[in-house]
């Protein structure tokens, strides 16, 4: 059952072979043995869960299912949840109870899923390893030495190590794709706007997407079905007619080569410098197989990706900076035990409430939006923005999707990179772009590179045109439907 | 030497909306603290602002009324600081962009009229409350007023005295009132001006360092507290002193301003746009929409009233003075049918006396706009003189009734009968025979003895005119 499809769960639930309930205890049994060693959960409360799931079984039996009812799903711990506790992976929110559902929460709990927990993430979404975490870090379930990526490494674990039927992520600047590689699954990062930020905790507004992480790119339709549409309470939600991104799915499943016609574009800047070398072959490896499937490759440049980091650097710690100032101790969340003024009170509180990378990116932010620094830093960051969006659109004059590594190597070492700041950004250097310019990106299994004498998974980068997730899907599943990758699983976990 | 002040006003006025300018909880004042604050206004984690539609048909208002540039596109940002009932940890106002841009608003200060320019006009969100002592060596935070709308008014330094200062500010009170923008309720804080002043030789075009007055919230101190700072900046000057950039508060007990925080101390707020909103645009056609609402201006109404009423510009200021005494005027005149001469005097006399002696809003008059038109119809057609009515609206005001049944009922007809008036008239000039002879002998006086002698044998329901008339024909 672990290793099903979202559709053969919803399938086996319809048919009676296996209640809501059992899938459910099922999960959380795999997460009791499981979790105390990949740390990917941070709140697991069966209860909650299973309540969920005896009412999902009554749907199921008055015919009102839908086809993620019943199916537990995991949610990265940064939606706040009614009655759970979220954290944000942050000592600030340690103890911060939900008072109310995020629109993904909201919209999971309509379409009849189960929450089966809050995944562990680095704090406030800031790291690439899940090292940043105050919740400890999550190991890589393909070689537990190793990070599963981040910020989304809970979710990631839990993907890999099934120990759940899918998950929720999020994505300032890869925080779903760069795991997603990492730990050998699928995942996607919408176009900015598709999912609503309402109760999504912000790290960088502009940049922030919320997006599904599943074993393959029809689970990921599924989900974008439940995750995708427009909410009020998102000033940056777009208003657009509801897409059913299952629709084509189908479509070319008995064909040859079923993307004759596709035009992929192959950024040459993607394959340059700082690109690990396994990884670059199982990557090329992939884009060859989609030549066979009928696609055209065509060279591409995207000649301020070299950019994207330094512009990150600036953009996305100065909206922190922002964001973060509400965990003052005034009104919920840590405050420090002693103090003797108010000043004092936010200064231990803050002090002791967030954790390093956290202060470093506020300072970073604080610093880069004071007076005589804004020019040179936050207004020059913002007008390059604007020329990697354009890189894009030139882009895709040229081709239909665009494809490349989606992290530079494999999963690293726990520890490896903690020291030094520089190198862990630099993770991000395929991802990040696709953030600033709100496109729409995705990672997929691509195979696998020989590290140190064990199989580290590789993910491929898909990325498209505003709004093309179904087209997207679609490159995906003719893919998954040729190669097995997605479907193999870590050792030990069965 | 002789010395100029310049004053600059930036003033903050709470708008009528029902719901706050970026979440859905009630802007009701006095509701019992935090009952007013939902996850928007408590600023809990993940929540996002929504931008309420009415605040910026409020900040269009005010533009058209202002004849100012309204922004095609304006944008919202972040002003950062911490502050305990800034519970977001920063204020969404705009600043590079405002919603207002340049207009202008004129003043009558004594005899001579000022034009004073308007910079800008922004929307923003106000903060919370600290509440001191409340609970023993704490201090609570109430968070009702977190997100209350404001639309923040600033001028150019156009004023040059507290009366001129005073004069802006009572006009713009009036004209937020008027657009019903605002309740203007300045107890509540719903109007509040931030007064900047400055000295400099006059004759000079060089500004002086300004000092910042907060939060004045009555006319009066804002009078008083120009004064002092004006008379305090100039002595500190010549007296070989410097004047320092501050923001100073006005001790109404004392009548003195105090320095708050100097400009070293100031907050470096790291504006930046607030990625949560979209920038705000403002079509045409928004425009017109806003446009087709908005009431009549008082300019335009005064010019009106003298055109279509013939009143002189006084009257017509004097019955402008508030959209409620201009709505109540024009709705006399409309029932009445009659001279708007007559209404206008009534209005502004014996209304507006009574109003003033019981300290009530017009909106509180116990004779109503269709009631005074029944008293002025029959003052027209002459069926009570201008004097009984006095009486018959004493007794209206009193709540006795319509004006024709007081009349009925008290007998207070005018008797136009020549022949009874002729029988009146007959008995006074029987009874006088001194004041007749007095007439005759020239004294012209004692014709208006006599014609006093006979309303009061009327006992005041005698037609004046026809009295005068009749009483010349005998006199003869």
């Amino acid at each position: 059952m672990i290793n099903s499809s979202l559709k053969q769960l919803g399938a086996m639930l319809a048919s009676k072979q296996i209640s809501s309930v059992e899938m459910t205890q099922e999960f959380l049994d795999r997460i009791a043995q499981h979790n105390a060693e990949l740390n990917a959960y941070i709140t697991v409360d069966a209860e909650k869960s299973l309540a969920q799931a005896v009412a999902a079984d009554q749907r199921i039996a008055n015919g009102t299912a839908e086809p993620l009812t019943g199916i537990p799903i995991a949610q990265k711990d940064i939606f706040v949840a009614k009655g759970w506790k979220t954290t944000c992976g942050s000592r600030m929110l340690e103890n911060f109870i939900g008072p109310y559902d995020a629109s993904v929460i909201e919209r999971f709990d309509a379409a009849g899923a189960v929450n089966l927990g809050k995944t562990n993430m680095d704090e406030f979404a800031m790291g690439s390893s899940n090292e940043t975490s105050y919740f400890g870090g999550v190991k890589n379930p393909w070689d537990r030495s190793r990070v599963p990526g981040g910020s989304s490494g809970g979710s990631a674990a839990a993907v890999a190590a099934r120990l759940c039927a899918a998950a929720t992520g999020t994505d300032t600047g890869g925080s779903i794709r760069q795991p997603a590689s990492l730990c050998g699954f699928s995942g996607l990062k919408p176009t900015y706007g598709l999912v609503s930020r309402y109760g999504m905790i912000a790290f960088a507004s502009s940049l922030d997407q919320a997006g599904p992480m599943a074993k393959s790119c029809e689970d990921m339709a599924l989900m974008m079905n439940v995750m995708t549409g427009f909410d009020e309470r998102d000033s940056t939600s777009l208003q657009r007619d509801k897409e059913d991104y299952t629709r084509d799915l189908a479509k070319h499943e008995s064909s040859d080569r079923p993307l004759a016609g596709l035009k992929v574009g192959q950024p040459r800047e993607f394959f340059a410098e700082g690109l690990d070398a396994t990884v670059a072959k199982v990557v090329q490896d992939a884009i060859e197989q989609y030549r066979k499937l009928g696609a055209e490759i065509v060279d591409i440049s995207l000649p301020n990706t070299k950019l994207s980091i330094p512009v990150y650097y600036v953009l996305a710690p100065a909206e922190a900076s922002s964001n973060l100032s509400r965990y003052d101790g005034v009104r919920y969340g840590h405050r420090a035990a002693q103090y003797t003024d108010l000043m004092d009170m936010y200064c231990k509180t803050r002090a002791e409430g967030f954790g390093a990378e956290v202060k470093r990116r506020i300072l970073i932010g604080t610093y880069v939006l004071s007076a005589g620094y804004y020019d040179a830093y936050y207004l020059k960051a913002q007008q390059i923005r604007r020329l990697i969006a354009q890189d894009f659109e030139q882009a895709f004059k040229q081709c239909d999707i665009i494809m490349g590594p989606t992290a530079p190597g494999t999963a690293f070492r726990a520890g490896e990179k903690t020291n030094d700041p520089v190198a862990m950004y630099l993770e991000d250097l395929y991802t990040i772009a696709v953030n600033l310019a709100g496109l729409p990106g995705m990672s997929i299994p691509a195979g696998f590179a020989e590290v140190e004498g064990k199989n580290l998974p590789v993910g491929l980068q898909v990325i498209g045109n505003y709004f093309d997730e179904a087209r997207m899907l679609n490159v995906g599943h003719a893919y998954q439907q040729v190669t097995d990758w997605h479907t193999r699983m870590p050792e030990g976990i069965a | 030497m002789e010395w100029e002040v310049v004053i600059g006003l930036e003033t903050h006025t709470q708008l009528r909306t029902k719901s706050k300018i970026f979440s859905g909880a009630s802007t009701t004042y006095g509701a019992e603290p935090n009952t007013q604050a939902c996850e928007v206004s408590i600023a809990l984690p993940g929540v996002l602002p929504v931008l309420n539609k009415e605040a910026v048909k409020c900040a269009i208002k005010f533009g058209l009324a202002v004849n100012a540039e309204i922004a095609p596109r304006s944008v919202f940002a972040r002003k950062n600081y911490f502050y305990p009932d800034l519970p977001k940890g920063y204020q969404i106002s705009q600043y590079e962009l405002p919603v207002v841009g340049k207009g202008s608003l004129t003043i009558q200060v004594g005899d001579t009229e000022k034009t004073i320019r308007i910079t800008r006009a922004h929307l923003e969100e106000d903060a919370g409350k600290s509440v001191h002592g409340a609970q023993e060596g704490m201090s609570g935070i109430d968070l009702n007023r977190a997100g209350t709308p404001l639309l923040e008014i600033v001028t150019e330094p156009d004023m040059r005295s507290a009366a001129e200062a005073v004069a802006y500010a009572k006009k713009l009170h009036e004209l937020v009132q008027w657009i019903g923008i605002c309740d203007g309720n300045m107890q509540e804080g719903s109007f509040r001006c931030d007064v900047n002043v400055s000295v400099r030789p006059k004759g000079s075009d060089k500004l002086g360092t300004r000092r910042e007055i907060k939060n004045l919230n009555s006319f009066k101190f804002m009078q008083q507290a120009i004064e002092y700072e004006t008379r305090w900046q100039i002595e500190t000057l010549e007296d070989g002193g410097k004047i320092e950039q501050a923001t100073v508060l006005f001790n109404p007990d004392t009548g003195e301003t105090r320095s708050m925080r100097s400009k070293e101390e100031a907050n470096d707020y790291r504006y930046f746009p607030d990625p949560d909103l979209l920038p705000l645009e403002i079509t045409e056609v928004d425009k017109s929409a806003v446009e087709a609402e908005m009431p009549e201006l008082p300019q335009a109404m005064v010019a009106r009233f003298v055109s279509d009423y013939k009143l002189s510009a006084y009257d017509a200021d004097t019955l402008t003075s508030s959209r409620a005494i201009a709505d109540y005027f024009e709705a006399t005149v409309k029932a009445f049918g009659g001279e708007p001469k007559l209404a206008a005097n009534w209005v502004m006399g014996s209304v507006a006396a009574k109003l003033n002696e019981e300290d009530k809003d017009i909106s509180a008059s116990p004779v109503s706009s269709t009631q005074l038109a029944g008293l002025l119809k029959r003052i027209a057609d002459n069926t009570i003189s201008n004097k009984i009515a006095r009486e018959v609206f004493d007794a209206m005001w009193a709540g006795e009734g319509e004006a024709d049944a007081i009349i009925e009922k008290k007998g207070l007809k005018q008797v136009t009968d020549s022949g009874a008036i002729e029988a009146i008239i007959d008995e006074v000039l029987a009874a006088n025979v001194a004041m007749v002879e007095e007439f005759k002998a020239g004294k012209e006086k004692a014709f208006n003895a006599l014609v006093g002698q006979c309303m009061k044998a009327s006992k005041g329901k005698a037609n004046p005119a026809q009295v005068n008339e009749v009483l010349k024909k005998k006199l003869g």
